[in-house]
């Protein structure tokens, strides 16, 4: 039995303590909007925050998370810079079939938090690690620079 | 604006006459697949004079069950006014959520935000065909949905005639209500729904189309995608999300290489691994394939981790089979060696041989592209639940008919005992068309005596036991005259068949594989012969976005550009030449009796719109402007899917052989387009699949097994490598004229828009795929 911090609430997970986050987060928590994709950190699918920092939870063993704030996509857009993420993913259209969409806006909430002015070849280097099979790239440049050129909507 | 959105609607299941059903089972499974690329039927033997008795049928008239176009089978209206509108395509990235419902929206002056959509299950017999493939939702169902919605809103306006009393003509729908036109009375759908559900639904001549003026959703782009706001915020629902009561998650190890099963098990270790439940041997199937899962050992457990460990634990040993000695390796020599003797002939006209004797140049290119995989986001996963002798299931498939019909027919159940729910899908890209993934998780729900299991491919299972692309070796001559001018053209296409999926002993390409920018290429080259020698499928090939035209255009687009540098001729020019005057080529001429399973008179061959893609891309992109050291631009144009696509692909290549790609112009006559918006991240998303298959991927096989395993081996384009800018050019269409598909056209130009690009920048020619560091070399 590990406790973990899920969105701001304490959860126990009954499962071994090697068991990645992300199996703890869809299978036993039901929160299934962090997808797996690889299962090696080679994706970006499953990312989720800890403590604020990007994180890949199929590489994350439960026993790791324990200690930390776990936020994941249900959630994100309980944060300002979240929620205009997720504004802007939808006025741009990014999203195809959607299935890498969750981690790709927990990678770029997180770099718009830590860099509220990316260049190019910041995001370039922020989002490298996340797929996306549909090709939605550009669009997702363009969403982020849009946040970005938001009033506020970083600060 | 938005719409709401339902996951699944409860539609009872159509029950039909199984004695019927039950003798067709095979030949209907097998057709619910294939049957719409025409020829094929005739290709595996089915009796001529079954199908000769038969009129030609085209485009949805010629696909399995057909279409509907019933307005009480598409849209219920409650009496608060929502209007709920049935989805009968699988929704992978494409936007048919949105855009099949917008038409009949549309068509029934139904306001967006009163809308909710419900996704029908597996059932074709009452919501006409569902295979969501081939490019093909719009195009076939554009007419059928505005008649839907047509009906619809004529069956409300009789309604709120009669209330009150007055001559139908008088009345107009207006926004979600009926107008009395002279009192200007209104009365809501709502209102309404009630006594226009117990009209008659007019009949299909009565009904009266909009004018395409009035549209207010189709063409206009104005409506968001209707899943957007639950894709960002996490809660849409992939075949991968199903969660019930009680459910097992299961994960299998299945033969390496195809057509192998399990010599022997031991399953002691895996049982050992806490919340490991059971392990269950499925099956194998010898080839072919079809449908059918590979078998295997599957480790049933409390989460999808314990499963995953368990199948680690496994003790296992295969019996490899027939094709434990494929390698890729040696197969492209076996091919290369086909293709440069003489093989079936599938088009000729004049005297090649002769004209090649008399040619003032002889050119021969060779090229390859090698078995891809579609690695979709989403790997394939299914549930499954059995109770009370009835199936019900849940998958991200692209062709829920034929997921319902094998699980029935592998569970001994009938087909109305089986439901299908269509989840959403994380990518398809023709993976997902094949329901083996979700006949597993039916064979593993019945072991574990119904209980619901969910079946996950690990990327892992994704890459060693897809359907593959195929791989290809293109061989091409011409002859040119003193000017560069061809009068001699020679292309052999050496491919193992989908077909080979259905049937071990085909060899060569069919009909519809031809007929993918193979045959029907419309070179003014008096001169010309196509032939396909035979190949031996060795693994599992399947449909794979664009399918046979990622060879055949990369090979034919390459050679054009090849030969205007030996003559010295602009790029661009000289294809043009080629494709010669504006004209409508009847398909047949061209020895392709396919055309996309369309109408030969309403889709011809038009080289006018060909030629106005390559030259929009062309003056777009800013062709012939002055680049730098390093920079070149590359053209190329496909006829692909009923749709015309140019690509003018820029590339920056520097000292160190590095390439990016700052720019590309598409340019797109796919006829009118339902939803613009949607038109340009398909052609964008294409886009950047054609640059990650032309740069990084590659499936390549030792004893039998495919070598990569996950996406560090099979690299697919990330954010820093894809092109900086996508520019989008649609050609303006016209709604009352045959549309043409969307999902795949834009993939086949780009690999030889790219290359041809590269050759302009360094003058080096790739002439195999992927090109990963051949720039370097
Ligand atoms: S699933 Fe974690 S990075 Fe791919
Ligand atoms: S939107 Fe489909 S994988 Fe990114």
């Amino acid at each position: 039995m590990v406790t973990l911090n899920v969105n701001g609430k304490a959860q126990q997970v009954d499962a071994a303590p090697d068991t990645p986050l992300l199996w703890a987060l869809r299978d036993v928590l039901g929160l299934t909007g962090t997808k797996f994709g690889c299962g090696m950190a080679l994706c970006g699918a499953c990312t989720v925050h800890l403590d604020g920092q990007p994180t890949r939870a199929c590489i994350t063993p439960i026993s790791a998370a324990a200690q930390r704030k776990v936020t994941t996509i249900e959630a994100i857009g309980a944060d300002r810079v979240g929620k205009a993420v997720q504004t802007a993913w939808i006025e741009v259209g990014v999203p195809q079939c959607g299935y890498c969409q969750a981690g790709q806006i927990m990678s770029a909430t997180a770099l718009l938090k830590q860099n509220p002015k990316p260049t190019d070849a910041d995001i370039d280097a922020a989002m490298g690690g996340n797929i996306c099979r549909c090709g939605t790239y550009s669009r997702i440049r363009a969403a982020i620079q849009r946040v970005a050129g938001q009033k506020g909507a970083t600060q | 604006m938005s719409a709401r959105r339902d996951s699944t609607t409860s539609a009872p299941s159509h029950v039909r006459s199984d004695s019927i059903l039950l003798a067709n089972v095979s030949r209907r499974g097998f057709l619910a697949g294939v049957s719409a690329f025409g020829g094929l039927v005739l290709a595996v033997g089915f009796p001529a004079a079954l199908r000769a008795a038969d009129p030609p049928k085209y485009g949805r008239d010629g696909m399995d069950d057909g279409w509907v176009d019933d307005p009480l089978v598409f849209v219920a209206i409650g009496e608060d006014g929502t209007v709920t509108i049935v989805c009968h395509r699988s929704e992978m990235g494409q936007g048919v959520r949105t855009g099949m419902p917008m038409i009949v929206a549309d068509e029934l002056e139904a306001d967006w935000k009163r809308v909710r959509v419900a996704q029908a299950p597996g059932d074709q017999k009452r919501f006409g065909n569902q295979d969501t493939d081939g490019s093909r939702s719009t195009r076939h169902f554009f007419e059928p949905m505005r008649r839907c919605g047509a009906a619809a809103r004529t069956m409300l306006e009789a309604a709120a005639a009669a209330r009150w009393g007055v001559p139908v003509g008088d009345v107009e729908a207006q926004n979600h209500e009926v107008v009395h036109r002279a009192s200007g009375r209104r009365l809501g759908y709502g209102a309404l729904a009630k006594d226009a559900a117990k009209l008659p639904v007019p009949s299909r001549d009565t009904v009266k189309l909009k004018d395409p003026s009035r549209f207010r959703y189709i063409g206009k782009g104005n409506l968001k995608l209707l899943d957007a706001p639950d894709i960002v915020s996490g809660k849409a629902q992939y075949g991968i999300d199903t969660r019930l009561p009680g459910m097992l998650y299961a994960v299998v190890a299945r033969p390496p290489v195809y057509g192998g099963k399990v010599a022997k098990y031991d399953a002691a270790e895996a049982l050992k691994v806490p919340g490991v439940v059971k392990v269950v041997e499925i099956e194998s199937s010898p080839p072919p394939a079809e449908f059918n899962p590979l078998g295997g050992v599957a480790v049933i457990a409390r989460n999808t981790w314990a499963a995953i460990k368990g199948r680690q634990a496994l003790k296992l040993e295969w019996n490899d089979g027939p094709n434990r000695e494929y390698d890729s390796a040696a197969f492209k020599g076996t091919l290369e060696q086909s293709a440069r003797k003489p093989g079936k002939v599938v088009r000729n006209e004049g005297d090649f041989d002769g004209a090649m004797a008399g040619a003032a140049r002889r050119l021969e290119a060779e090229y390859y592209i090698p078995h891809l995989a579609h690695v979709t986001m989403e790997p394939p996963a299914a549930t499954v639940r059995i109770a009370n002798g009835k199936c019900e299931a849940w998958g991200c498939i692209q062709s829920p008919q034929a997921a319902r019909d094998r699980i029935a027919k592998r569970l001994g159940m009938q087909p109305a005992d089986v439901k299908v729910n269509v989840t959403l899908l994380g990518g398809g890209f023709g993976r997902k068309s094949k329901p083996d993934f979700m006949i597993e998780a039916a064979v593993l729900s019945k072991a574990m005596g119904g209980a619901p299991v969910k079946v996950t491919w690990t990327r892992e299972d994704d890459l060693h036991n897809s359907y593959y692309h195929t791989v290809s070796v293109e061989h091409l001559e011409a002859g040119v005259d003193a000017q560069g001018k061809p009068v001699a053209w020679l292309h052999r296409t050496v491919a193992p068949t989908i077909i080979s999926t259905f049937n071990p002993e085909a060899k060569n390409e069919a009909p519809f594989e031809l007929g993918m920018t193979a045959i029907n290429i419309p070179f003014v080259i008096p001169n010309l012969r196509i032939e396909n020698p035979d190949a031996t499928a060795h693994t599992r090939i399947g449909w794979f976005r664009s399918v046979s035209n990622i060879p055949h255009a990369f090979a034919v687009q390459s050679f054009v550009a090849e030969l205007a540098a030996a003559a010295g001729r602009d790029p661009k020019d000289f294809l043009l030449e080629l494709i010669g005057p504006a004209r409508r080529i009847d398909p047949r001429t061209l020895g392709d009796t396919w055309n996309h399973g369309e109408d030969p008179d309403r889709y011809p061959l038009d080289t006018g719109r060909m030629r106005r893609v390559v030259e929009t891309a062309a003056r777009e992109a800013g062709w012939g402007k002055a680049l730098p050291k390093g920079r070149g631009q590359g053209v190329a144009v496909a006829y692909t899917f009923v749709t015309y696509v140019a690509a003018v692909v820029e590339v920056a290549v520097n000292d160190k052989g590095e390439l990016a790609i700052p720019r590309v112009d598409v340019a797109v006559d796919c006829g009118a387009q339902v939803n613009p918006e949607r038109v340009r991240a398909q052609l964008q998303g294409a886009c950047v699949m054609g640059v990650s298959l032309a740069t990084k991927e590659e499936i390549s096989y030792k004893a039998g097994r495919v070598e990569q395993d996950n996406y560090n081996a099979y690299e697919i384009t990330r954010i820093d490598a894809a092109p900086r800018e996508i520019r989008v050019h649609l050609l303006p269409g016209d709604f009352n004229a045959p549309l043409g598909g969307v999902g795949e056209p834009g993939v086949p130009p780009i690999a030889p828009a790219l290359c041809n690009a590269i050759f302009a920048a360094t003058g080096k020619r790739i002439r195999r795929l992927p090109i990963r560091d051949q720039l370097k070399a």
